[in-house]
């Protein structure tokens, strides 16, 4: 299937429209909530979270018996708290930094999953296979009802976050101040981790633990490119992460082989990348080019004072020198000379240049003012 | 016992001592996040060695796996000096993009190859005795444990060689570079040594225990000591306990041995978290009591000297004066009168000689702003702490 055939298809194939679905909606809630993680500095927590929920799939596996992803899920969601509030524990009342914190509980969680999983494995138990989709992701296995609870949690997600959008912004930007206007900052901070646990949560059978921490970060670090509003990034991050879901699944569906999670992180990455280069405020090439143009305004303004220097040892102003007093001095260009001929600054005759009286006023100020208008 | 079972707990003790020693310094630098992201970002570096030597436990393999380890550290570096995101983002973003390239390139070599994702995270230490190293038609020992004995050795080795090095440009860069000792220099060696130890370990005990291995003991051993060459040693006895009884406890559930290390790294660091004398959480938790009731009890004792009126030091006035709850003014009444601070006449309170003297130091040294010293005058006046 190529994907000409893939986008045919997906409004009428059953399945690829799940999981088609069930992957944009999954990469707009993260990308909405993951814009407050890499805000809050808190870009590794999903790392650490999604991590941290593998022992309570598995204990939940343990307790019901049953593989029913929604109980699987409430496991996860339990365990990815526990592991979320420890972490704030270390933090807070030990001497650990917040990356061993992390570190920790990230390891120390998904080992126990692991040594539990094995467990469950030996067990005489026929209904235990497929457990261990949730660390990798198997975004095949979605079906209708997963993608109507994605969609519950994200509508959910949306009422709250409008709901509380003044209280969670000037918490991200300044929490003192929050708490200074009588905010109860730490409900709202606990309100906002517990929902980015649930999107990482959410996450796992379509992405899988190991990467699920990507797509809360890639597409709101894409989208922190763009803009420096914070509605305008959550918006765009949502839009990101979308995309990234939807094409993912259309690569992948389009070859053999290709897991669905590692390439939705994988077009996110892409999203990344794209937007570290060529976003026109923030990116590396335009970045590159306003270097460019500074440095040539600046030998520009070096030549004009260089000639100013000339000129004011001659009691005319505009008496011509030759252009080869000028090679000892590096600032000074073909094109430079000509741009100060351009803004009639300067006069050229053959191989003669003298300077004007615009020229001289503006040199004479040059350093006093620091003149903005030219470029 | 038999001979595996000896050579299974040797190889998980001597990984343990590998991953502590590095760890150690990670924790310190505050870099322990940096071991997660090269045990995930590894995996590319393990397939495409795969591809070339066709043997999981080659040099080349481990070499360049390691490569793609230091790679994954300047990437980060370099991101983050772009200054568009932060460092952990930086990391975020880097380790899953080249975990995915990893897990795509098994899975799309999926029929020619022997290795699989689960292997690479998890490793199985069960199966390490049985791939054997023959020199010269003698058996000597499993591939893995020369591997990671002759790892250990050359980290061992860096250690003590680079000791003094390594502590001064982990506790004061700035000093460590005006010495003349390059920072970037350690700081890629000590990269280096991670990638190497988490490549010669992945096999035999997978990358996540790794990362445990690395972080948890050298945690749990901070939280006991603040001395570097004790936290090492800690962190190495920590690290081997956890292999030996992780393996008996996997061999007594028959589950995955390295989930079980694991879970023993994590019942010793929540012991240590919990217990752990003057840093663990039941020791900071009664401190803060503590203090809280010595503050009141300075603000009290200052309340006393500040007034003379035989009203306002009255007891009943007190509870209302400086509105405590009726348990707290108790408590601080009651530690007043035990260091011999107070008199109480016919509930009218006042400071002995003792308390006066107490309370016109504390005051000489709140209007100096030196308010550190009162720690230290507490142990001079108090008999009892709060």
């Amino acid at each position: 299937m190529d994907l000409q055939e893939y986008f045919s298809l997906v409004f009428s194939d059953y399945t690829l429209r799940t999981i088609t679905l069930g992957t944009a909606i999954l990469g707009a809630v993260t990308g909405m909530l993951g814009s407050f993680a890499v805000l809050r500095k808190q870009s590794l927590l999903g790392d650490a979270i999604s991590h941290a929920a593998l022992p309570g799939i598995a204990i939940a596996f343990l307790i019901t018996g049953a593989k029913d992803s929604n109980t699987l899920l409430l496991g996860a969601l339990v365990s990815g708290l526990l592991g979320t509030f420890w972490i704030r524990g270390i933090i807070t009342k030990t001497h650990l930094k917040s990356d061993t914190a992390l570190g920790l509980i990230l390891s120390l969680f998904f080992g126990f999953g692991m040594l539990l999983l094995t467990f469950i494995q030996k067990q005489p138990n026929a209904n235990q296979a497929g457990l261990d989709k949730y660390l990798f992701g198997q975004a095949a296995t979605l079906v209708e009802s997963d993608v109507w609870l994605m969609a519950i949690v994200t509508g959910l997600c949306l009422f709250v976050l409008l709901l509380f959008w003044k209280e969670f912004k000037i918490l991200l930007f300044d929490k003192d101040y929050a708490k200074t206007l009588g905010f109860n900052t730490k409900t709202i901070d606990i309100l906002i981790t517990s929902f980015i646990v649930l999107a990482i949560v959410l996450g796992l059978q379509t992405v899988g633990v190991v990467l699920m921490s990507a797509m809360l970060l890639a597409p709101a670090a894409a989208a922190r490119q763009w803009t420096n509003s914070l509605s305008k990034m959550v918006f765009l991050a949502a839009v990101f992460g979308a995309f990234s879901g939807v094409f993912g699944t259309a690569i992948s569906s389009s070859q053999n082989n290709l897991s669905t999670g590692p390439v939705i992180v994988l077009v996110a990455s892409v999203f990344v990348v794209f937007s570290f280069i060529f976003s026109p405020s923030r990116g590396l090439l335009f970045r590159q080019i306003r270097f460019i143009a500074n440095r040539r305004d600046l030998e520009q303004q070096k030549t004009l004072a260089f000639m100013y220097h000339i000129a004011e040892t001659h009691d005319n102003i505009s008496h011509p020198h030759t252009i080869k007093i000028l090679n000892n001095f590096q600032g000074f260009t073909r094109k430079t000379l000509q741009k100060l001929v351009d803004k009639e600054y300067v006069m050229l005759d053959g191989t003669m240049w003298s300077l004007t009286q615009k020229g001289f006023d503006k040199a004479s100020n040059l350093y006093n003012q620091q003149a903005k208008e030219d470029e | 016992m038999s001979n595996a079972q000896i050579e299974i707990q040797l190889i998980a003790s001597l990984v343990a001592i590998a991953c502590a020693i590095p760890g150690t310094f990670l924790v310190l630098r505050k870099m322990a996040m940096i071991s997660d992201a090269i045990s995930h970002s590894i995996l590319p570096g393990i397939v495409v060695g795969f591809f070339i030597t066709q043997d999981l436990n080659s040099p080349l393999l481990i070499l360049l796996a390691a490569l793609t380890g230091v790679i994954t550290v300047v990437l980060v570096e370099r991101i983050q000096k772009t200054g568009l995101v932060k460092e952990d983002t930086a990391i975020g973003l880097v380790f899953p993009a080249l975990f995915s390239i990893g897990v795509i390139m098994i899975a799309k070599n999926a029929n020619d190859v022997h290795l699989d994702v689960d292997a690479v995270l998890l490793g199985e230490l069960a199966f390490a005795p049985f791939d054997r190293l023959f020199i010269s038609g003698t058996d000597v020992g499993p591939k893995s444990l020369w591997i990671i004995g002759s790892i250990l050795v050359i980290t061992v080795g860096l250690l003590i060689a680079f000791f003094k090095e390594l502590k001064v440009s982990t506790f004061d860069a700035g000093l460590a570079a005006s010495l003349g000792f390059s920072p970037a220099l350690i700081h890629y060696g000590l990269m280096t040594v991670s990638s190497v130890t988490t490549v010669g370990a992945f096999d035999a005990v997978g990358a996540i225990l790794v990362v445990a291995l690395m972080i948890a003991p050298a945690a749990s051993a901070y939280l006991l000591t603040t001395d570097l060459k004790k936290m090492l040693g800690l962190a190495i006895v920590f690290g081997v306990l956890s292999a030996i009884s992780g393996y008996w406890f996997a061999h007594w559930l028959d589950a995955s041995i390295a989930g079980s290390i694991t879970t023993m790294l994590g019942v010793l660091f929540l012991i240590m978290y919990l217990f752990a004398p003057s840093k663990g959480l039941i020791a900071v938790i009664y401190r803060e009591k503590q203090q809280r009731i010595e503050v009141s009890l300075l603000t009290f004792l200052l309340h006393l000297r500040n007034h003379d009126d035989e009203r306002e030091r009255h007891v009943n006035h007190l509870n209302e004066h400086i509105n405590w709850q009726k348990v707290r003014s108790k408590t601080v009444l009651d530690l007043a009168l035990k260091n011999n601070m107070i008199d109480i006449n016919n509930k009218i309170v006042s400071l002995t000689s003792k308390g006066d003297e107490f309370t016109s130091q504390a005051i000489d040294y709140i209007i100096t702003n030196e308010d550190a010293q009162i720690e230290d005058m507490k142990d001079d006046f108090f008999l009892f702490r709060g």
